[in-house]
């Protein structure tokens, strides 16, 4: 073990033997727990390919004889997987945007000016996102069927079963995790940057949108990718806070669709497969700024 | 870039009293009236909306947790119960001791299984190595699921007939992995785990990256081992790192729900806090006061790794 540590400082290690073999058993160790790894998304990918006639007969850990995508089609119709699909980006398209415009501002204020309150206003905001949600449910759900919210937005009157409530507390819990990540990365850029510009005479809105905001771009492209993820991930809200199913976002739709596909595992791997899709090609294709997000926060919680 | 490290360095810098007052003083006299309105609003607008759907609903919870409440007439004095929820709770109700124990269980789980597997890939991954972004792929991808849908995949693996069963040979007489209550909550912990590693891992190899490599070579010098190196020169500078994993998997452990409620709503050996909370309030009873005295369980568990994240958050202050 001890050379191949050591191999990265002393480039003779590398001409050992011992060496050799041990990057080998490496590479054989980490290709094995890799591919181990993949098993359960291979395996819902295997089963949702295969007819579910065929299973029936000879069993789902068999080689297959006919391989479809009708199971990915009807998961898609009799799921109303559509719909659900039109729900989360409404929710996401909405609430992503939102609580970054939110939490840069946030960010702005506590990383440029040092109010005594802004150390307890930033606590308040990343010990809120860190809480339990059910901690706070019993009477959120009460206050979602008080609050009042005019026709357009609600059927029945009030922020409860509307997309507006489900956008509104996810952008506010994932507020507190955002606003931390962006007021310590504005904390890098230079005052003297943002003092020059107010000696110049620019207010304190043309200071953050022109001077702060391009200058943090890179911290905002690697949260819109992480939060996206997180919202479309997001269970919890939706399944209590909506009761209407065609208006759940497609997450807290995997809850119905896991009763009424509970008698045919293939359009039940189908439609787990569908719904893994979009966060995954989304992470093969920007994998840089997923771990930035993560790492610029270092918790995500 | 900001690095790891940096957020851990957070809160305004007021250390130095005379500069700060003579800098807030210069500030506000900069300020112009159209100045103040914007800053008031860009901090009121999303603090009314935090105090008002996060931290008063949290009072809510304490107060209404000393009620009888159910919901359907007007809260008055005769709700009133004191204690007497809590004393239930601790005392008579069958499931929260083993919703305790199963929360515990997924802690230690975590802590001592998922965590340890993040950081020896991590390790491993941390090298000079052909393919590594591969390997980082694909023990990441889980960690892009959301866990409601690790629990709908796994479903899959613990089926009767699904891939673990048939594995075993046990396809006639097949182990009842999720239904059993004395072994599905370590099948779910597996799943869980499943993700949690990745998670870790990609945190980890963050920390070990922003370790400075001339501390490595001076260990080499020094005679020191592969084992010796890590446990002695990274792990100790990796602090502020180990303490954010600390405090995620110690909120993940707690936040557990989604991937037991899709399985079966926490119920027959899945129960969890958070899902006892919402079983008890908003899903088959309308115990509103019963379900907020296991939030404010929840609530005071929870306190623990808030309040060390952030006292450690505001300590590093302008270190």
């Amino acid at each position: 073990m001890s050379s191949v540590q050591v191999a990265t400082t002393v480039p003779a290690a590398y001409r050992r033997k011992r060496v050799h073999w041990q990057r080998i058993a490496l590479h054989v160790f980490l290709t094995g727990l890799a591919l181990l790894w993949l098993v359960p998304v291979a395996w819902t990918f295997y089963i949702a390919l295969r007819p579910v006639g065929e299973t029936e007969t000879s069993g789902y850990f068999s080689i297959a004889q006919t391989l479809s995508f009708q199971n990915f089609i009807d998961a898609w119709n009799q799921g109303s997987m559509g719909q659900s699909f039109l729900n989360t980006a409404l929710i996401t398209g909405i609430a992503v945007p939102l609580t970054l415009f939110i939490s840069s501002m946030l960010g702005y204020v506590f990383s440029r000016f040092s109010f005594r309150a802004n150390l307890l206003l930033l606590m308040m905001f990343t010990a809120g996102n860190l809480l339990p949600p059910q901690v706070i449910i019993v009477p959120l759900y009460r206050i979602y069927l008080l609050l009042p919210l005019p026709p357009p937005l609600s059927e029945f009157g009030h922020w409860y079963d509307t997309y507006f409530g489900v956008i509104v507390i996810n952008t506010v819990f994932q507020t507190g995790f955002c606003t931390f990540v962006l007021s310590n990365y504005m904390k890098t850029i230079s005052k003297e940057l943002t003092e020059a510009a107010v000696v110049d005479g620019a207010s304190l809105w043309t200071t953050y949108r022109k001077v702060i905001l391009p200058l943090t771009r890179p911290a905002l492209a690697a949260l819109a990718v992480l939060e996206f993820t997180f919202i479309y991930n997001d269970f919890f809200w939706a399944l209590i806070l909506m009761n209407h199913s065609d208006k759940r976002p497609i997450t807290s739709a995997l809850n119905q669709l896991s009763g009424g596909f509970f008698t045919n595992y293939n359009l039940f791997a189908a439609a787990a497969f569908i719904v893994a899709v979009p966060t995954v090609v989304l992470y093969l294709l920007l994998s840089k700024q997923f771990v930035r997000g993560l790492t610029l926060g270092s918790t995500k919680a | 870039m900001a690095g790891v490290n940096a957020p851990i360095v957070t809160a305004p810098s007021g250390s130095q009293p005379g500069g700060a007052v003579r800098t807030r003083k210069r500030r506000y006299s900069l300020l112009t009236a159209q100045d103040r309105i914007v800053l008031a609003l860009m901090v009121g607008i999303p603090t009314i909306l935090c105090l008002g759907l996060i931290w008063f609903p949290t009072v809510l919870s304490f107060l209404l947790s000393f009620t009888d409440w159910q919901g359907v007439t007007g809260i008055t004095a005769k709700n009133l119960v004191g204690l007497e929820n809590y004393n239930y709770l601790f005392t008579g109700y069958p499931f929260f001791w083993p919703a305790v124990w199963h929360n515990l269980l997924w802690l230690l789980v975590f802590v001592f299984i998922a965590t340890p597997i993040g950081i020896f890939l991590a390790v491993l991954l941390d090298r000079e190595i052909r393919g590594t972004r591969l390997y980082q792929s694909a023990f990441f991808i889980p960690v892009v699921l959301s866990l409601a849908l690790i629990g709908f995949i796994w479903q899959l693996m613990y089926a009767p007939d699904g891939l673990i069963n048939s594995i075993l040979g046990r396809t006639n007489d097949p182990i009842d992995f999720l239904g059993n209550p004395s072994i599905n909550i370590w099948a779910v912990l597996v799943a869980a785990s499943w993700r949690h590693a990745g998670y870790v891992m990609v945190l980890y190899l963050a920390g070990l990256k922003s370790v400075d490599p001339t501390l490595r070579e001076a260990a080499a010098l020094d005679g020191a081992n592969a084992r010796q190196t890590f446990f002695r020169v990274v792990f100790p500078v990796m602090r502020p790192i180990n303490v954010v994993i600390v405090v995620v998997t110690v909120i993940e452990s707690l936040r557990a729900f989604d991937i037991v409620y899709i399985i079966n709503q926490g119920k027959n050996g899945l129960e969890l806090l958070s899902v006892l909370i919402t079983n008890a309030s908003i899903g088959e009873a309308n115990l509103l006061g019963f379900g907020s005295a296991i939030a404010v369980v929840l609530l005071v568990i929870s306190l623990v790794p808030i309040v060390t994240f952030l006292v450690r958050t505001t300590r590093e202050d302008g270190s």
